[in-house]
This record gives C-alpha cells, sequence and structure tokens, in this order.
C-alpha cells in the first residue's frame, strides 16, 4: 500500500515537471507553428513512456538505494569511521570518504538518465565514431574524480574559487589542444551530469561531511560538490577524445 | 502471400524483442556500479546488514523497468518531437519566434525545478545567517523566490544566446571562455558566502526532462540550416544554460 501512495506521489511530481514543458510545446505549436507534428499518437505514446519510465525508475531509487546511499555518506563522515580525532582534522584520517565520493560518483554517473540521452544522441551523430557508452565512462570518470578532490576540499577548508579557476585553465588549455569536434559535446556534458541520481547523493555527502568535521560549516562549505562534479567531465571528454584519436591514428 | 506476410511480421517482432531485451540489458548493466558501490561500503567499510533487502529487491525492479521505459521513450517521443519543431522553426524562418520559444523553454522548465527550490531556500539561509539580509522567514522567502528567478532568467537567456549561435555558427569555445573569465573575475567583486552557490547553481538547472529536449532542439536546428555540422553546432545548449546561472547568480549576489 505504502509503494502505491509512494507511486502516485512520484508520478504527481514527475507530471508536475512535465507541465510545463508541455504547456510551452502546445502552446508553440499551435499559436506559432500552426502544424500538427507528423505521427502524434506516437509521440503521445513517447511521452506517456518517459512520464511512466521517470516515475517507476525514482520511486524504484527512493526504496532501494537513496536511503542507504545517504545514509552511509552520514555515518562514513561520522567519527565512527573516523576514529576519534581531536582538534584540527587531518586530511590523512579521511582515505574512506574520498573512496567512496569517488566510486559513488562514479556509480551514479552511469545511471544518470540525461547523460544516456545526450550520449545516444552523439553516437547517432557522430555515424558510430564516438561510443555512448565510452563517452559515459570518460563522463563517470570525470564526475568520479571531481566529487573526491570535492570532499577534499571540504576537509581541508581551502577555497573553491583556487579550484574551480584551475579547472577553467586546465579546460582553456585542452579546448586548444582537442578535435574540434568533440569541444561543444564536452562542454555540455558538465551539466548533463547531475542530474537525478547524482544531485541527492552527492549533497548528502558535502552536508554530512561539513557538519562533522570541526570548522566547518554545513551551510558554506556544504556547497560545491555539484560545481566540481559539472566541471571535471569536460576535461575527462576532451582527454578521451584526444586518446580515441591517437588510437585511431595508430591503427592505421 | 497472407503466409509470407506473417513471417514477416513474426521476423519483424522477433528483432522488436531482440533490441528490447538490449534496453533492458543496458539498464540493468547500467546499475550494477551503485549496487556494487553501496553493497561494498555497507558490508566490508561499515560493517552493517541491509534494512529490509526485499524492499531493496522490488526498488531495483521498478529502477531497471523505468530506465528502460525512459530510453525508449526518447527515441519515439522526445527526440522526434524537439527535431521535428526545429526543423518547423528553421521552415518558417521567424526568428523572433524562435529565440522567444528557446526562452520560455529554458525558463518555464527551471522555474519550477525541485533542485533549485531546495537549492535557493539553503541560500536565502546563508544569506539570513550571514547578515546580508534581515533573518526573518518573509525576507528569506522573497529572497528565495528572487534568486530561483534570477537562475530561470539565465537558463532562458542562455537558450536564447545558444540558439542565435547555432544560426550564426559561431564557434562556441570563444562563448564559453569568455564567460569563465567574467565568473572569475566576478568571484573576485561578489560576497564570499555566495560563490558556492552560485556555483553549484549551473549544475542544478537542467533536468533530466530538459536536457533531451533541448538537445534534440539543438541538433534539429544544426541539421535544418545549410553549412551548419549537428556534432559541432548542435551540441552546446546546454553548456549555456550551465554557465549564465554561475554569472547571474554571483551579480545577483553583488546587487542585494
Amino acid at each position: 500500500m505504502e509503494l502505491l501512495a509512494n507511486l502516485a506521489w512520484a508520478a504527481l511530481g514527475t507530471l508536475r515537471d512535465i507541465a510545463p514543458i508541455a504547456v510551452i510545446l502546445l502552446g508553440f505549436q499551435i499559436l506559432v507553428l500552426r502544424r500538427r507534428p507528423d505521427r502524434l499518437l506516437r509521440l503521445c505514446g513517447g511521452f506517456a513512456y518517459v512520464l511512466v519510465g521517470l516515475t517507476l525508475f525514482l520511486v524504484g531509487l527512493e526504496e532501494a538505494l537513496f536511503p542507504i546511499g545517504e545514509t552511509m555518506a552520514l555515518q562514513l563522515t561520522s567519527s565512527l569511521v573516523i576514529g576519534e580525532s581531536t582538534g584540527a582534522p587531518d586530511w590523512r584520517d579521511y582515505g574512506w570518504v574520498y573512496a567512496f565520493a569517488a566510486a559513488i560518483g562514479f556509480a551514479t554517473t552511469v545511471a544518470e538518465p540525461a547523460l544516456i540521452a545526450v550520449s545516444l544522441k552523439a553516437e547517432e551523430i557522430s555515424g558510430g565514431s564516438l561510443s555512448a557508452f565510452g563517452l559515459r565512462i570518460a563522463v563517470a570518470v570525470g564526475v568520479s574524480v571531481g566529487v573526491a578532490l570535492g570532499t577534499f576540499r571540504i576537509v581541508t577548508g581551502t577555497p573553491l574559487p583556487y579550484y574551480i579557476i584551475a579547472g577553467y585553465i586546465v579546460v582553456i588549455f585542452q579546448t586548444a589542444r582537442t578535435v574540434k569536434s568533440i569541444v561543444p559535446l564536452a562542454y555540455d556534458s558538465g551539466g548533463v551530469t547531475t542530474s537525478t541520481v547524482t544531485v541527492p547523493v552527492v549533497t548528502a555527502l558535502g552536508l554530512g561531511l561539513a557538519s562533522t568535521i570541526p570548522g566547518r560549516s554545513p551551510l558554506i562549505d556544504g556547497f560545491g560538490l555539484i560545481a566540481f562534479a559539472s566541471l571535471f567531465p569536460i576535461m575527462s571528454v576532451m582527454g578521451y577524445a584526444m586518446l580515441n584519436d591517437r588510437l585511431k591514428s595508430g591503427k592505421q | 502471400m497472407a503466409k509470407a506476410g506473417g513471417v514477416a511480421n513474426g521476423r519483424l517482432r522477433l528483432a522488436g524483442i531482440r533490441s528490447l531485451l538490449k534496453i533492458y540489458f543496458g539498464s540493468f548493466r547500467d546499475l550494477v556500479p551503485i549496487v556494487a558501490v553501496i553493497a561494498f561500503f555497507q558490508i566490508v567499510v561499515l560493517q552493517e546488514p541491509f534494512p529490509n533487502l526485499e524492499r531493496i529487491l522490488i526498488g531495483m525492479v521498478f529502477v531497471v523497468v523505468g530506465l528502460s521505459l525512459f530510453v525508449q521513450g526518447l527515441e519515439i517521443g522526445l527526440f522526434p518531437l524537439g527535431e521535428s519543431m526545429a526543423q518547423a522553426f528553421a521552415r518558417k524562418g521567424n526568428l523572433a519566434a524562435l529565440l522567444g520559444f528557446a526562452f520560455c523553454l529554458g525558463f518555464g522548465t527551471t522555474v519550477a525545478e525541485p533542485a533549485l527550490i531546495a537549492v535557493s531556500a539553503k541560500a536565502a539561509e546563508i544569506a539570513g545567517t550571514a547578515g546580508a539580509i534581515a533573518d526573518d522567514p518573509e525576507t528569506h522567502g522573497t529572497y528565495a523566490l528572487q534568486l530561483r528567478l534570477t537562475v530561470a532568467l539565465a537558463v532562458g537567456g542562455a537558450l536564447v544566446l545558444g540558439v542565435f549561435r547555432i544560426l550564426k555558427g559561431w564557434p562556441i569555445h570563444y562563448l564559453i571562455i569568455g564567460g569563465y573569465v567574467l565568473v572569475v573575475i566576478l568571484t573576485f567583486f561578489a560576497p564570499a558566502e555566495i560563490v558556492g552557490i552560485a556555483y553549484d547553481s549551473g549544475g542544478v538547472t537542467t533536468s533530466t526532462m530538459t536536457v533531451p529536449l533541448v538537445t534534440a532542439l539543438g541538433i534539429g536546428l544544426a541539421g535544418a540550416i545549410r553549412g551548419r555540422s549537428p556534432l559541432l553546432d548542435g551540441f552546446g545548449l546546454i553548456a549555456f544554460a550551465s554557465l549564465t546561472p554561475i554569472i547571474f547568480v554571483l551579480v545577483f549576489g553583488m546587487v542585494v
């Protein structure tokens, strides 16, 4: 019964998310384009699939993974694992936290529906020279490194702008050197990765860390992990393209 | 004749079932890492049992089925619709209507985004404790709403700029790198409490529904305009939508 209620709630939530999109699409279709799209029924069916699919996906995550993932993020950061340390935190005591950050960043990104969508499209458009799966792994590696570094920053309490600005500089250098056709896709992948699956778990991790480490405030230091998770995939996707290119030219 | 038709139909159905199985297998594979990570940390590191294993298994079935339906829905619904609308706009040749559509899509999908609502409420709390605004619920509410509108405006503006770029065929990196430089300069002048929220706001705005639609729109436009390559010009809309909120929120922090 409880499951059914959860399903109904999630369906309502997804409907509410879709409502503004549907209104805008319909409005422009009727008022501006004034043309019925081809195969209207099929399109509506597709929307229904997306609606039902996202609902089931979210309810399943809520049931199965989010509660454990979030408690885990909090538990790992508590003194139980780290040991009773007094005074200033030593960044070396937090090995499991970095490991968890890297692992969960990778794992949630692989399951991110928005990233699946973009990588499918990229494979189709590149005529198969970019593999959807390879692209997703590249993005996931980027998020993994980003989130791990982000937790390190929270532990050490170093200023966020230093990391982000350094990241921008690396991106600018890579942009100059990498394969031209990958650049727009790489820039996109930063925004795509942080959606339904990654944001809740990563946010819980940041808040948990910032509230348990002495001298950190969850309000101020808890932010910034999402920024890491959206910056690093840009680098890893460009790196992946460079590697891919080198391997291909090596074969010929 | 009827028999041959039946055989062909059967073959078609078999191919359909095979591709369906492939989708379900893919969804299952995508989920393996999360399960492995959580199981490893729960059993090996934290050394605690799984609470309610039955519930977890049911949830997993939901996730696999849901993800598979979503992927099918993309191919038959969101992608074709985004692309056909882009082509219809290109055929109509009405620039104002196209840019208006881009703005509405960005603004409309962002303003009610749950992740953004949560972040802006948190931001109001921070501004309250930091003393930037009065520390009472009413001021917090106004601040959070203003912040949400700021981000939604930023995303709307981003899609307008991004669509305009596709039409003109400008290379994306000058615009994005220019944006980075602006972010760096603004960081020095913005109040320190807002910087973390501003950097995060870029990532939280693009939801699972918006991304496929916006991607299809960009690729459809690039495909409909002569001389544009879908790979070089079609992608990039999401990139703008994750950059402009950072700039707008930093400015917001300086003004309020």
